[in-house]
Parts: C-alpha cells; structure tokens; sequence
C-alpha cells in the first residue's frame, strides 16, 4: 500500500483517527466483499441443518413439494412426540449417558495421571514410551478392532456395555498427550516448595496440578462427551439387545427403517444434533483452546 | 547392580532416582496396562490372526498365507481398495484445500467473525448417523435440496446415493461438508504467526500474493503436514457415515462398498476372523507405507520455524 499522506483528509471527524479516503472507500469494500464471500460460504454449511429443522416440522405432503418451503406453513410438531411412538429414545438416552459418564472419569483422572507422569517425572525409558504414546494417536483403529472383539466374546461381554466402558476406564493416548501439553505449561516452582515440604506427588497432583488444571479437564470432558455421543462403530458391533442401543445405533435402525418418513427421520436426526451444537455454543473457548493446545507445538 | 560393593550400596529401586522411576510407573500404569491389554496385544494377535481360520466358536487353524491369497483373489477386495482409494485421492486434497480457504476467510477482522466461526465449524460436530440421514434428505434424486439448487440453473441433477457414477462424489460432498475440523487447525496455525512477519513484509513493499506465498504458505507447512497424514489415517478408514446411507450394504452396485465395510462383512457378518485380521493388516500396511512417504517427504516442503522443540 503507498501512502498517500500529503492528501488532506476529506470526511474527517473530531475524535476520530482519520484514513485517507481511498483507503477508507477500499476498507469498506473489502469489508463488504468478505460478508459475502462469507455469507455465500456458510450457505453450503448451514442450510442442509436450517432444513433438517424445518422438514422435522412439515407432514408428509409438504416434505415431497417443490421448492421445498423454508419455514412450514402449517408448522406441525406431532413429528416429535411420534418418535417417540416408534423408538424408545428416552431409553437410548438413558443407555448413551450411562456409557459416557465412566467413559469421562477414565478420560478425564485416570489420562490426567498419566499426563503428570510425562510431563514432570523422571524415569528411564519414559522418552520410549512417549513415543509409543504418540505413535498409538496414529495407529489406525481397525488392526485392533478382530482381536479386541474377540477378547470381549470370550469373555462374555459382547451383548453389554462392558466393551464400551472398560477399555476408556484406561485413559486415552489423545487426552495424555492433550493434558502433558497443557502441565508442562504450569510453572515448577508451585511443586518444588510442596517437594520440599515432603509432600509426595500423589498429594501435590490432586491439591495442586488438578486445581489448576480445570480448564484441560473441561476440554477434555467436552470431547470425551462428543466421542460418547457420536460414537457408531462401537455400540455397532458390541450392542444386540435393541434395549441396549445408544442414541447413535438407534438414529440408524430408525433411519433404515422410516426411510421414507422424512419428517420422523428429521425430528430424530434434529433431537441428536441440537444437544451438541447448544453445548458447543457454550463451550466454544475451552473447545479452540483444546484444539490449540494439540496445536503440533510439542 | 553391584553385588560385590556390600551393604553401603542401596539398591537401585531404593535410591532417590528409583523411587521417582517408581513413581513414574504407578502414575502412568493404567494407561500402560489399557494399552497392554487393548492395543499392543491386539496388533500382535491381528497379525497372527490373518496365517489362520477363526470363527471364534471352534478352535482357531493354522493357513499360512492361504487369506493373503485368498485376499488377493478377491475381486471385491480390489473394488473396495479402488472405492476406498477414491474417496482418500478427492476427499483429502479437497477436504484440506477447502478448510485451508475457509480458514483464510475466517482469520480476517471482520464483525460478526466469532459467528461465522461458528456457522463453518458447526457441520463437523453433527454425529455421523444424523449427518449420514440429513444428507439422504439434501441427496434425495426427485425433490431433494441439491437438485431443486441445481434446477433453478437448468441443471437436471443425478441420483446422487441412488446413482453409481455419483455416489463416491455424494460421499465426497459430505466429507468436505464436515471439514470443519480441519478448518479449525488451520485457523490456529494462522494465528500462531507472528504480525510482525507480515508488518515487515509490508514495509518491503509486498502485496498480498507474496505476503502469501512468502510468509503464510511456508509458515503453515507443518498444520498442512499434520492435516494430510490424519486425513490419509482417517479417510482409509471410512466407515461410519457410508454404512448409514447405504444401510450397510455400500451401494449402489458395491460403489461405495469401502474398505471398512467389506471387512466388517467378513467379520462380523461371515464371522472369518482370521481374513478380516488379513485384511486389516493389509490396509495398515498401506497407511503404514503411506504416511512414512509423507514423513519422508516432509523434509522437502515442510518448514519448521526454529529447530528448538520443547521437551
């Protein structure tokens, strides 16, 4: 950009640092070509979600019309109370919290140990096994997907939701290395005067580093909420009882099933999305920094 | 260690350094014995698995390398390679390309951001059965969303899902749809340069191209780096949001039938535990090789800042 200061200034205002007007005109162009290109864009991510709602609201007949209207005239709420008639959601609720709640104890205390340990002990071979950690947030899923079902088929587990707590009551590679990211960043001194009290590392991690460490501990919960709630694959091969099903597994066979009941579909589909997106509305900060946090610096 | 240096030696376990060694370990034994019991053992197992026939109910037989041929033989196992490999080639490139704009976008001082931000990100956190099931409604051949949009410019839309040409590119859509969280990487990167790059660069008289080619694009090379390799890892194993849209079948005609799906077929439809352990090694093998070329090749475009990684 070339300065133009020699220009007097047109429209300026008292109080106000004013820019030559070229600038300003340009400025405000730019603004206004951004909006749109950014207006434009959000279109290809939000409509299919604003008509997710809106077909939940419609009967039948007015899901088939063309163009499809985009606030329904009748609005028509019966979709979601008959949901409820075809599938027992209250219970897939219930059955998908029961699942998430030891699933984010095992994330959140049992990863936040193991965190401590590599981000402030000292011992040989830990550097090893750091690595080992890292490279599990990389292995892919599916090697180990055969030999895992078929521990939990000899030992009698397929059918419950033992398969789906149990191994999460062992921390999670991602929310360790999440958490080291986030200890290594407290400064040494709050420990070294407990040390030399003599207090040991059991006492300073719960009075010391876990206080200080709510924030992690929010991003990591929110995930681990996330993961539990959008989690198929597990519930897929694990779960046989329809009683047992989780919100994911029973959106699907409601989905197979009512193929052709858009407006059901859409009112189940809306019921599983809309927790998530009021949580994320919430929790945005602690999301970003989460994200940050992993942000390829270690 | 030292037997012969007597008593005044404590041993090792005992002196301060092996207590905190001990320590070490008890802090981090649950998770050492999750990864035991849930991933080390099981990578062993699976590559045993695949020399054998197992159908969890009688006792498992030894085969050699009788999967591996079979596997090789299989014309659906080539047709859910190519599938797969189809998906990863679009998906991936433009998965990345669009969240990497997208991010660019988003880093700009402009009101409203934080809700733009929002409105971009919002499609990555839909679970996958519910995007799987808005996206059956958007992709609907007669009066579905896509092809009313395409309708208004004269374009007589295909069948999408319904359509074996056009379901791989349905998938595709869907995916960059959900790239949200790419996006969010990226924007951290971004943020993460420093302004007085930028400030200097202006003082040098650079446009906005070489402010981009020069500082934004060198400086980003590492998020781009971690974007790829998760997107290959991941991509590979796509799963989920297929097997909803096509009820697990991975139609129409088998052209969507993913890797993932064949081999959930063989396992836990067919219940060949031993193939399907074949064939999950063959495609870790795959990434495996894979993600070594792109680390390999990291040392030819990716820049890193300073060579002082912490820790």
């Amino acid at each position: 950009m070339e300065k133009t200061s020699s220009l007097p200034d047109v429209a300026s205002t008292p109080g106000v640092y004013s820019k030559p007007l070229s600038k300003r005109v340009f400025n405000t162009l730019k603004a206004i070509l951004s909006h749109l290109i950014l207006a434009v864009g959000s279109v290809f991510f939000v409509v299919p979600l604003i008509f997710m709602l809106s077909t939940s609201l419609k009967a039948t007949r007015q899901i088939a019309m063309f163009p499809p209207e985009l606030i329904p005239n009748p609005v028509i709420w019966l979709n979601y109370p008959d949901v409820f008639i075809y599938a027992p959601f209250q219970r897939y609720l219930l059955n998908t919290i029961f699942i998430i709640v030891p699933t984010v104890f095992g994330a959140t205390v049992v990863s936040a140990l193991a965190a401590y340990a590599f981000a402030r002990m000292r011992a040989p071979g830990k550097n090893f096994i750091f690595m080992v950690l890292l490279a599990t947030m990389m292995l892919p899923g599916v090697v180990t997907m055969i030999p895992t079902y078929i521990l939990f088929a000899k030992l009698g587990w397929i059918g419950s939701f033992k398969p789906l707590i149990v191994p999460a009551l062992f921390g999670n590679a991602f929310f360790i290395f999440l958490m080291r990211q986030f200890f290594t960043t407290i400064p040494k001194e709050l420990e070294d005067a407990a040390l030399i009290d003599g207090c040991s590392r059991w006492t300073i991690f719960w009075t010391i580093i876990l206080p200080l460490a709510k924030p992690i501990m929010a991003t990591v919960t929110i995930f681990a909420f996330m993961n539990g709630w959008n989690e198929y694959f597990g519930p897929l091969i694990y779960l046989a009882e329809k009683s047992q099903y989780t919100l994911a597994l029973g959106l699907q066979v409601f989905v197979g099933q009512h193929s052709t009941e858009w407006g059901l579909m859409m009112a189940a589909s809306t019921m599983m999305v809309a927790p998530v997106i009021i949580l994320f509305f919430f929790t945005q900060k602690q999301f970003v920094q989460g994200i940050t946090l992993t942000g390829l610096k270690g | 260690m030292n037997q012969a240096a007597g008593t005044h030696v404590k041993p090792w376990l005992q002196t301060m350094r092996g207590k905190k060694a001990i320590n070490f370990y008890l802090f981090i034994a649950p998770w050492l014995i999750g990864f035991l019991v849930f991933t080390l053992f099981p990578i062993i197992a699976a590559f045993v698995l695949g020399f054998m026939n197992y159908d969890i109910v009688l006792p498992p037989t030894w085969v050699g390398f009788a999967n591996f041929e079979e596997l090789f033989n299989d014309p659906l196992f080539y047709t859910s390679m190519w599938n797969t490999l189809y998906i990863v080639i679009f998906a991936v490139p433009l998965g990345m390309i669009a969240a990497f704009l997208m991010a660019m976008l988003l880093n700009q001082k402009v009101r409203g951001m934080p809700l733009y931000r929002t409105l971009y990100y919002i499609p990555s956190i839909v679970p996958a059965v519910a995007s799987a099931a808005l996206w059956l409604y958007v992709l609907q051949p007669q009066w579905g969303l896509l092809n009313g949009f395409l309708e208004i410019f004269g374009i007589d839309g295909p069948g999408w899902m319904a359509s074996e040409v056009w379901s791989k590119p349905s998938i595709i859509m869907l995916m960059v749809w959900g790239c949200g969280g790419t996006m969010i990487i990226y924007l951290a990167g971004l943020q993460d340069i420093a302004k007085e790059y930028y400030e200097a660069a202006e003082i040098d008289g650079a446009g906005w191209f070489r402010k981009f080619t020069h500082i934004t694009l060198p400086l980003m090379t590492p998020t781009i780096f971690f974007n790829l390799v998760m997107g290959i890892i991941g991509t590979f194993q796509i799963f989920s949001v297929v097997f909803v849209l096509t009820d697990g079948m991975g139609g129409p005609v088998n052209s969507t039938l993913v890797y993932l799906i064949y081999l959930y077929r063989n396992a836990f439809n067919y219940f060949r535990m031993g193939y399907s352990s074949a064939m999950a090694w063959v495609l870790f093998v795959i990434i495996l090789i894979l993600t070594l070329v792109a680390f390999r090749s990291a040392r030819f475009w990716v820049f890193y800042e300073s060579q002082n990684v912490e820790d």
